[in-house]
């Protein structure tokens, strides 16, 4: 398969491997920011094949793993309502909330439906004039203009009978969040490459400078990752900061212009809790006020739906880089995909979910 | 055998099987619309003579050897799909499941559960889908059931089939079989059946149409089992959970561990980029029409050429071995030569976000 046959050959990651181990001179932490990232890593054995002094962390870009518990109530409190089918991406349906996940809603009566696209969830709308069809806007940059053009259509036809469930977040204030931390350590970055595909890297210059440290642009195949952890370990060995692009077949500097168009017509940029984390200013998107009608949110009024995190949940350390998830005590005992206290194990971008599925865990690494 | 097909397009005269297009409840109700579909659909369409007897239950001979006797039942949507239908994967489903057995599959019932309303076209057309799968597969439906539920209590049509098969001497196939050093073969390329359903059931239009491999295995097995001998210890057909779920549950069984290799396993191109566009694994994807296989060392490449030498098994490959342990841990190498756990899977596979 091209444009993917090439990113997951072995020759080619085992020079880039011997590269790294000839390179490497001191001990270096990088973080991977997005959760499809933490994967890839696991599900191919980078994170066991590279050389010892390089450590990985894992960020927080994993879309369902930042979703306030809060968030995931009101998604049910909707879900439960006669009137609503609420429509949802799949890995958002088994996300635990207060009182339980959007396939329990589902099991109990609800009109749950899973879907591919936001404009699946438009077209829903429009063969069923008679319900309310809520669909569940979660995701970074990368998922937002979708989404936004789900409102936009919806607002060009009129479609009365849509509305969106908006928890978006943004990776920028994410990261600045994590930098700001002082027990943090980490001193490159792995960059989203489909985040920046839609927004272009830009936005993480001054970042850079400001912090004094490399961010690197990644994509998501097994070679993609190595190359990028080669050029950050390049960029640290040589004392460079700044912003460099691996992801260069699909990531320019400016990004998607007309998809950043679309996201400044529907969205604005808002203050959002995350999940495990706490509250962000200006770290997320809501619909803006043109479009304020399409709010779910508003038109059944459950902003007021709030909730507390499961104690036990390390969530937000593991989104933060601070632990691993088999730091965690409940990690494969009280906490398994079966039976999640958090989304960290639920989503295919969890990292607690990454660890668990491929074995990684205390002594539990595969041989 | 086609002398013998009934000619649906005459089925409506003189006497109709209905009064309106769909299915009625009186069809199951044991009267004259029962006795009605039963002579004018089924028993033309499955014509044999341990069904032609109409008795309570068909009587057969029995051949030497252990019985092998399974179920399953179909709840397939959508009903018709690429490469077959609930009435094709309803006689193969069940034959596989015998044939796993290291059985040679006698015989089948039918068992349809209808829903009120539900079109007679596609009844006949499932009927018809079941007879040319149950003829090619030569195993008679020799009994069957049709029962009728209110609209709105069923989903169309839902298809029980049980099937009776005869496991030759010699032959001690046992997922509890696997032992250390045997290896793991896998007939052919994976994960079309998921695929296909999932592309129609989303409505995911690909270039070219992704069809099931729904396929009745038993001939292949045969194969297997006259190049293999008592060297075959485990056939597994991968269907729901696909080959990590099979592989995971064989290891558990038997105690064992299991070392594959991913770059080995066969996937083809058109669906590893729908897996990719889907974000789903095909190791957790299902097959209606693969077997696993897992043979002492020293009889697997005659079980393989055994295997690529049918019209089924013409990709077959070693993807693995079988482990001292520990028990029930399966590990994949990855294509880039690390290596990871191959879990079960836990739930549905959801599809991601991005």
């Amino acid at each position: 398969m091209r444009h993917v046959d090439e990113y997951r050959d072995e020759a080619a990651a085992t020079r880039l491997l011997e590269a790294l181990r000839r390179r490497v001179t001191r001990p270096w932490t990088i973080m991977e920011i997005c959760g499809g990232q933490t994967h890839t890593l696991i599900q191919a054995g980078i994170d066991q094949m590279l050389p010892d002094a390089i450590t990985l962390v894992h960020g927080p870009g994993c879309p369902v793993c930042v979703t306030p518990v809060e968030m995931i109530d009101r998604a049910v409190t909707l879900a439960r309502r006669s009137d609503v089918i609420l429509t949802s991406f799949g890995d958002m349906l088994r996300v635990p909330g207060t009182f339980g996940d959007l396939l329990g809603a589902k099991a109990a009566g609800g009109d749950v439906r899973m879907v591919y696209s936001p404009l699946d969830a438009l077209a829903l709308a429009r063969r069923h004039p008679d319900r309310q069809v809520v669909f569940f806007a979660v995701g970074f940059e990368t998922t937002a203009p979708a989404n936004a053009m789900a409102a936009w259509r919806a607002k060009q036809e009129g479609v009365a009978n849509f509305s969106l469930l908006c928890s978006h977040v943004l990776v920028p204030p994410a990261m600045e969040a994590i930098l700001d931390d002082p027990e943090q350590r980490v001193q490159a970055f792995l960059a989203a490459g489909h985040v920046c595909t839609v927004m272009g890297y830009h936005e993480y210059e001054p970042l850079a400078a400001r912090h004094r440290l490399p961010i690197v642009v990644t994509g998501f195949e097994p070679v993609d990752l190595l190359q990028g952890i080669a050029l950050a370990v390049d960029a640290l060995e040589d004392g460079r900061v700044g912003v460099e692009n691996q992801y260069r077949r699909v990531v320019t500097r400016e990004g998607n212009r007309p998809a950043q168009a679309l996201l400044a017509e529907v969205f604005e940029v808002r203050d959002r809790a995350w999940r495990g984390i706490g509250i962000l200013p200006r770290s997320g998107y809501g619909l803006a006020p043109a479009y304020a009608d399409l709010d779910a949110e508003r038109r059944f009024d459950v902003a007021s739906v709030t909730a507390v995190e499961p104690a036990e949940c390390i969530a937000g350390e593991v989104l933060r880089g601070r632990k691993k998830p088999h730091a965690c005590p409940a990690f494969g005992t009280r906490c398994t995909p079966e039976h999640p206290l958090g989304a960290p194990m639920v989503s295919a971008e969890g990292a607690c979910a990454a660890y668990h599925r491929y074995g990684r865990g205390p002594g539990g690494t595969p041989t | 055998m086609s002398d013998a097909r009934p000619d649906f397009g005459k089925l409506a005269c003189p006497v109709p099987i209905t009064t309106g297009p769909t299915v009625q409840m009186a069809h199951g109700g044991g009267g004259r619309m029962s006795k009605a579909l039963t002579d004018r659909l089924f028993l033309p369409a499955f014509r044999n003579d341990a069904l032609a007897a109409l008795h309570d239950g068909a009587t057969l001979a029995r051949p030497a050897g252990r019985i092998a006797f399974t179920t399953d039942t179909y709840v397939v949507r959508p009903l018709f799909f690429p490469g077959g239908d609930i009435g094709s994967l309803a006689v193969h489903g069940t034959v596989n499941d015998l044939a796993m057995c290291g059985a040679r599959p006698l015989a089948l019932s039918a068992g349809y559960l209808l829903e009120e309303g539900f079109p007679l076209a596609d009844l006949e057309r499932v009927v018809a889908s079941m007879r040319d799968a149950a003829l090619r597969a030569g195993v008679p439906i020799v009994t069957g059931d049709t029962k009728v539920v209110d609209r709105g209590k069923g989903d169309g049509v839902y298809l029980n089939t049980a099937g009776v098969g005869v496991i030759p001497e010699g032959i001690e196939i046992a997922p509890t079989r696997a032992r250390p050093g045997d290896r793991i073969l896998l007939s052919g390329s994976i994960a079309l059946h998921g695929i296909a359903i999932l592309s129609v059931r989303e409505g995911l239009a690909f270039e070219s149409a992704i069809e099931s491999d729904s396929a009745a295995l038993h001939d292949l097995v045969a194969a297997v089992l006259a190049a293999g001998g008592a060297g075959v210890h485990v056939l597994r057909d991968p269907t729901r959970g696909g080959v990590s779920s099979a592989t995971n549950e064989i290891a558990l069984s038997a105690g064992v561990g299991m070392v594959l290799d991913e770059r080995a396993i066969p996937v083809r191109e058109d669906v590893r980029g729908a897996c990719e566009i889907m974000g789903l694994d095909p190791l957790y994807v299902a097959n209606e029409g693969k077997a696993i296989a897992i043979v002492a060392p020293e009889v697997a490449d005659a079980v393989l050429a055994a295997l690529r030498g049918h019209p089924l098994g013409r990709e077959a490959a070693i993807v693995g071995e079988v482990t001292p342990g520990p028990a029930g841990r399966v590990t994949i190498r990855s294509r880039v030569g690390g290596t990871r756990l191959l879990d079960m899977m836990s739930g549905e596979q959801l599809p991601r976000i991005c």
